[in-house]
């Protein structure tokens, strides 16, 4: 895979680091910066979830919009959580196939639940379901 | 140092294919815990769009100033985490010790702060399991409590005990792994347990990130 550096191809560099650096993994830098990503994004959820969106889109659309922004925020942080701290996204593609995976069967377990469980009234179409 | 015939089983040709093996065995357990948590999450999603009121009424009762906090706790344990795989990568066993250390203060503060959670609602009787008590009337306005609020905090103390105790197998992996570290087993050739003690407590992180917004946002506004 990684070829010995010869001096060749870094002729202004006097020996340095031939091994360390093969795979250029995550820093410290990228840390801090997912570390206050995740925080300004809970600072974000908390204020979003105090917002009350139903003057603006009426009472049960404004519920479904504070879950919608909610779990996209928790969806958000946690795939920040996988890529870097997890360094998913520095390992084989095999990985990131069975994370992917592990969130297709998590899925079908809930669409597939909800799928009984909302079509099981006449008001399966009613808004109220999602929204509170 | 790291002592390297040992710590290359016979079965695997060389160190990248160990660690290849390693870190897919890893993972497949974390999926499985995804399926694990996941029945769970299922539960609480049927039971929330049955009873979305009694849901409502029982987020309430949780505070999201502690919540809140640890959340902030979490991810502040998950970077030190990060920076002791880190540190292991890079031998420096002080340093690995000083960060998993770090870890584990954290962990505890949030355990330490669940603790105190839990015992507020005890306190208030939302007792899953007990009848006749919190759970059914409200003690200061004698108004019974809707239908389904049982539910809601027979899943908050399922989901959050089933969590905590995850951390508390993961506080003594830490420890021994800290341990460890500061004898100098690690090091930029082999550091493996370390990595995957950390793979280990990110998903724990990641499954309060949702528990979170779940449990204690849904009646904020």
């Amino acid at each position: 895979m990684s070829a010995p550096a010869s001096p060749a191809m870094h002729p202004a560099e006097p020996h340095a680091e031939p091994h360390h650096e093969e795979h250029h993994g995550p820093t410290v830098k990228m840390y801090f910066a997912i570390f206050f990503a995740l925080a300004i994004l809970t600072v974000v959820t908390v204020l979003a979830a105090m917002f009350d969106f139903a003057p603006m889109l009426g009472k049960e659309m404004g519920g479904f919009v504070n879950n919608l922004v909610a779990l996209g925020i928790a969806c958000t942080k946690a795939a920040l959580v996988v890529l870097f701290f997890m360094h998913v996204k520095y390992e084989n593609k095999l990985v990131g196939l069975a994370v992917v995976a592990s969130v297709i069967w998590l899925a079908f377990l809930i669409l597939i639940t909800m799928s009984d469980y909302l079509t099981r009234t006449p008001a399966w179409a009613d808004w109220k379901l999602f929204s509170r | 140092m790291a002592n390297l015939a040992a710590s290359l089983q016979h079965h695997f040709a060389d160190f990248k294919q160990q660690k290849e093996s390693v870190v897919l065995g890893m993972w497949s357990f974390l999926v499985q815990e995804v399926m694990f948590f996941g029945g769970l999450f299922v539960t609480y999603v049927v039971y929330r769009s049955q009873y979305p009121d009694a849901f409502h009424e029982g987020a309430m009762q949780l505070s999201s100033v502690l919540g809140g906090f640890n959340t902030i706790v979490l991810i502040c344990s998950s970077l030190t985490m990060a920076m002791a795989v880190h540190a292991a990568s890079k031998g420096n066993r002080g340093a690995i010790a000083f960060w998993l250390v770090l870890t584990i203060v954290f962990g505890s503060i949030f355990l330490g702060v669940k603790v105190v959670e839990y015992k507020e609602k005890f306190d208030h009787g939302f007792i899953p399991g007990i009848a006749d008590h919190g759970l059914r009337v409200n003690h200061e306005t004698h108004q019974p409590r809707p239908t389904g609020f049982a539910l809601y905090f027979g899943l908050y103390f399922a989901m959050t005990g089933l969590h905590a105790i995850h951390m508390l197998i993961g506080i003594p992996i830490l420890a021994i792994i800290a341990i460890n570290g500061l004898r100098g087993k690690y090091g930029p050739e082999y550091y493996t347990p370390v990595e995957m003690t950390g793979l280990y407590w990110h998903f724990v992180d990641i499954v309060w990130i949702f528990l979170f917004p779940l449990l204690y946002l849904i009646g904020a506004h």
